[in-house]
């Protein structure tokens, strides 16, 4: 088959699979909304014992991290991540996740360039431009607390 | 109650997401990035905290939450400890869930198994 470049780009974009942005906001919504639903519950459920109600609040991010970590471990987060898109990554499961995923992907590399540094291929970047901007909200606030 | 709006909220987040992805091709990290700066810039403006307490994991746990975790423990740092709380106070807030990605994250790359890329 003879076709020239622009053609042939024609013919890719064709061929390739339409995202059906409908179809995945829709799952998105479901398991995010979901994972959220999960998240209060296991709050109604530390909330049962004695625990005080700052450490039932750290405890509940701290179970999903470890859900989320364990279930990339196992290889059945990807599956379900497929499928729910931003469902699972927008909440803290999605940040379980991408610290994980790079560091087994790249394991071989050993332990320190290999999993220590690719556990922040994106955790990195999130931590980064969170505290600069929350440092940033702090210098302000700090400034209309003294001058106001 | 609580349930139904964490999730109603909670799913909300996800599809706006969903949608910035597949219409504007912006990368997974980038959607974390802006979610996480987002959430510092709703907390700082007052607008985040009453979505969290009227959706409560809802709000906390998307990213956004993280970013409402970073800014409300600069906030609590700075009235304690002035300044230096605005250096303080992000990762402080923050730290039972980096902390927690750190050292699950850590384990679980060493006990299992990755599979061979493609």
């Amino acid at each position: 088959m003879d076709i020239n470049e622009k053609e042939y780009k024609k013919y890719c974009a064709g061929r390739a699979k339409k995202s059906p942005v409908f179809k995945d906001t829709f799952a998105a919504f479901i398991c995010g909304g979901a994972i959220c639903a999960f998240a209060e519950g296991l709050k109604a459920l530390y909330g049962m014992t004695s625990l005080p109600e700052d450490t039932v609040k750290m405890l509940v991010p701290v179970t999903l991290v470890f859900l989320a970590a364990l279930s990339t471990g196992l290889g059945v987060f990807d599956d379900f991540a497929k499928f729910a898109g931003a469902g699972t990554l927008v909440p803290i499961t999605g940040f379980a996740n991408a610290v994980v995923s790079p560091a087994m992907d790249d394991k071989s590399e050993g332990l320190i360039m290999g999993v220590g540094a690719k556990m922040f291929t994106i955790a990195g970047p999130v931590i980064v431009y969170g505290v600069l901007s929350s440092a940033l909200y702090g210098v302000i606030y700090w400034l209309c607390e003294v001058l106001l | 109650m609580e349930f139904l709006w964490a999730f109603i909220i909670g799913g909300a987040f996800c599809a706006v997401a969903q949608i910035l992805i597949d219409t504007t091709g912006l990368t997974p990290a980038r959607i974390l990035v802006l979610y996480v700066t987002l959430g510092v810039f709703l907390t700082a403006v007052g607008i985040y905290k009453p979505i969290v307490d009227f959706a409560g994991c809802g709000a906390t746990t998307p990213l956004l939450g993280f970013g409402y975790s970073l800014a409300e423990g600069v906030r609590t740092a700075v009235d304690k400890n002035g300044l230096i709380g605005a250096l303080t106070g992000g990762l402080t807030g923050t730290s039972a869930g980096i902390g927690a990605a750190i050292v699950f994250g850590y384990l679980i790359t060493l006990i299992f198994k990755g599979k061979p890329r493609d």
